[in-house]
């Protein structure tokens, strides 16, 4: 099996970490942009493992581990919140959230 | 079975050897105070909860009504927690830094002096909440739990020597933020300020974790401390995944310090948290975003100063100008101060950009000065009557007359508010002093004149309310009793209060209980009637005290201001780590 370098490894992060950030902006759906934040932590943890693994060192795949665990913690928030909208108004997107200006 | 032994007893041997971080649980104690406590007080309020006394709002008194269970447990904790960060800085300025978990954390000056304002934060916040918590009607204890998680959250960001650390602090601050925001009782316009704050939150947190990734993959590391080491040793060429990452980082932490193109969050989110919450972010969350960010870009990224710097003029610069221009154009007073306070933040990014001892030393010095006086003035935010019966609704026009109803407390405010203004004999123009000249001796002339100019637009604003305060009288509206008169179901709970309690439970989902509604329930009292400030008794006691010593303390650091810098300066001498 040829060796893939490190720089393919950091193109899918990138990738995907950009495919999150354009999620985020484009989609009005609040469980769709949420799911695009978890997208783009979990190109970060692409990143960590691939540079963890190209400078052999350990620290790079046990900070993966912290990541996953904040990026639950987010998730529940979240989800939190959209129950909580979803009690006001269902089916509620992001355009419905618009009341605060100026 | 002999060959598996062999296989195992090697693994048995460098399991007996493992080396444990040594922990210095002196500069541990004030996060283990505060998370043991979070945890302890939440067990034990769901075990016992607090006593239903709704039925008769008449028995409690105000005293009792300050000194609720989790007030005074959280305030101990706060104080203790405070001890514990004096008693560490005396070490600290003995010893020099001290590494606490292995050297994930530090106990420097930085760390010390950032945790003791949050803690303070912490404290006065605690003297704060009872009544909130009365108003919004919140019997549980999850408001106090929360806050107390955040503020560890805090103290970690601040003495985190390590990238990741520093990361799971912010993370622990936000997401219980996030929560608290949107606890507050304006139904949708919260959960909007709760959801715009946790997407826009989250969202710079991914961007601050990939550019932790990519300065691991220059330097080999997350330490703090190691990375400065790395770039006194080398020197990079191929820089183009550090530029990244060092832009991501400060993308990611100037969203938590709300810097322009990145505060879109923060007036929302200010305006509809709670207020002693609102309170909370513009002092204790302010300071550990900005002793985070000094401590990424000014500790471990301190020798590319030159790659770093212009990116922070242009942020302060902007984040002074817009936010000074678009506070003047505000109504609402809570909005109002959020968009100074986005102002404030780009003064201290003026500090920061100068990348030196003095500069560090003049940021901290302005946290804390800014820290008491935000205290002081979302506290009386948070007493004002705007149209809803509450702070949350309070606008310049409906502050007209306040002078002659509430003299004292007028006073207290326009105190703060000429400090915020940078007026001299106050802290705010020491503060804003120490960090303009800390740009002058970088060389940074045009931020400077930039922080003036932005300095004299925000007096303009700050001038507004005084003026309305002052030299404008009642509006005929409110002038009979200070409550607008659309607000029907206060009418009626004049008359018969059993009959209001009833009313307030079946539409409290879309229009909850104002604030005078509450305190006819309470006080029995017809609201506004009591208006004029002729004594303490009528204002509740713990804003009270949190409103008179940040007046004090503003007033006495603006004539005596010499204590306060020699700390901040002591504080920015003590680093792990070294600014070049």
């Amino acid at each position: 099996m040829s060796e893939l370098s490190a720089s393919w490894y950091l193109a899918v992060s990138a990738a995907l970490f950009a495919i999150g950030f354009t999620g985020l902006l484009v989609r009005r759906n609040p469980l769709i942009m949420f799911m695009c934040i978890e997208l783009m932590l979990n190109a970060v943890n692409v990143a960590f493992v691939a540079f963890g693994a190209g400078l052999n060192d350990v620290g790079g795949q046990v900070a993966v581990f912290f990541v996953l665990v904040v990026a639950a913690t987010e998730v529940v928030i979240g989800l939190a919140l959209v129950v909580a909208l979803s009690r006001f108004k269902t089916g509620a997107t992001a355009d419905d959230v618009s009341l605060l200006k100026g | 079975m002999t060959r598996f032994l062999a296989q195992t007893s090697p693994v048995a041997d460098s399991t007996t050897s493992v080396v444990t971080p040594s922990i210095d649980f002196l500069g541990l104690l004030p996060v283990l105070l505060l998370t043991a406590g979070a945890v302890l007080l939440l067990m034990f309020r769901s075990l016992i909860p607090p006593p239903m006394n709704l039925s008769s709002p008449m028995k409690t008194s105000s005293v009792k009504r300050l000194f609720s269970f989790e007030t005074a447990w959280m305030f101990v904790l706060a104080v203790g927690g405070l001890v514990t960060v004096v008693v560490q800085w005396f070490r600290v300025q003995d010893e020099g830094p001290i590494a606490v978990f292995g050297s994930e954390f530090a106990s420097d000056g930085l760390a010390l002096f950032a945790a003791a304002v949050i803690l303070i934060s912490v404290a006065a916040v605690a003297l704060l909440l009872p009544r909130f918590c009365e108003q919004a009607q919140i019997k549980k204890a999850e408001l106090y739990v929360l806050l107390m998680l955040s503020a560890a959250g805090g103290v970690v960001m601040t003495g985190a020597n390590d990238l990741i650390v520093m990361f799971l602090g912010l993370e622990t601050l936000s997401i219980a933020l996030y929560v608290m925001v949107a606890l507050n009782r304006h139904g949708l316009m919260s959960i909007e300020a709760g959801i715009k704050y946790f997407v826009l939150g989250s969202f710079s947190s991914a961007f601050f974790l990939y550019g932790i990734a990519m300065i691991y993959s220059t330097t080999g590391t997350t330490r703090i401390s190691g990375i400065n080491a790395f770039f006194a040793d080398y020197i990079v060429l191929r820089d183009g995944v550090l530029l990244t990452g060092l832009a991501l980082l400060l993308v990611g932490l100037c969203f938590k310090v709300a810097s322009v193109p990145f505060h879109a969050w923060l007036p929302d989110v200010y305006q509809m948290a709670p207020t002693p919450i609102t309170a909370f972010m513009a002092s204790a969350v302010k300071v550990a975003g900005f002793a985070a960010l000094m401590r990424v870009i000014v500790l471990a990224l301190g020798e590319r100063a030159h790659n770093w710097q212009p990116a922070v003029f242009v942020l302060a610069s902007a984040t002074l100008l817009l936010g000074a221009i678009l506070a003047t154009v505000q109504n609402n007073i809570k909005r109002l101060l959020a968009y100074s306070s986005i102002s404030h933040a780009g003064f201290m990014l003026v500090g920061v950009q100068a990348a030196s001892h003095e500069g560090v030393a003049a940021v901290l010095f302005y946290l804390a000065v800014y820290a008491v006086i935000s205290l002081g003035s979302f506290t009386i935010v948070s007493l004002l009557t705007g149209p809803d019966g509450d702070g949350d609704s309070a606008t310049v026009a409906s502050a007209a007359g306040l002078a002659s109803r509430k003299p004292l407390l007028t006073a207290a405010f326009v105190v703060l508010l000429l400090a915020q203004a940078g007026i001299p004999l106050t802290s705010g123009f020491m503060s804003k002093f120490y960090v303009i000249s800390a740009a002058v001796e970088a060389r940074s002339f045009w931020l400077a004149v930039v922080a003036i100019v932005s300095a004299v637009i925000t007096a303009f604003a700050y001038l507004r309310i005084v003026v309305s305060m002052y030299f404008t009288s009642d509006i005929p509206a409110t002038a009979d009793d200070g409550i607008p008169s659309d607000v029907d179901t206060v009418k009626d709970c004049h008359s018969d209060i059993p009959v209001a309690a009833d009313t307030g439970k079946g539409d409290n989902l879309e229009r909850p209980l104002t604030a005078a509604h509450l305190t006819t329930l309470k006080l029995g009292i017809p609201a506004g009637k009591g208006d004029p400030l002729t004594g303490a008794e009528r204002l509740p006691i713990g804003a009270v005290v949190v409103v008179s010593v940040a007046v004090v303390v503003t007033l006495l650091v603006g004539v005596l201001p010499s204590p306060l810098v020699s700390l901040a300066l002591d504080a920015s001498a003590n680093l792990l780590g070294s600014i070049p």
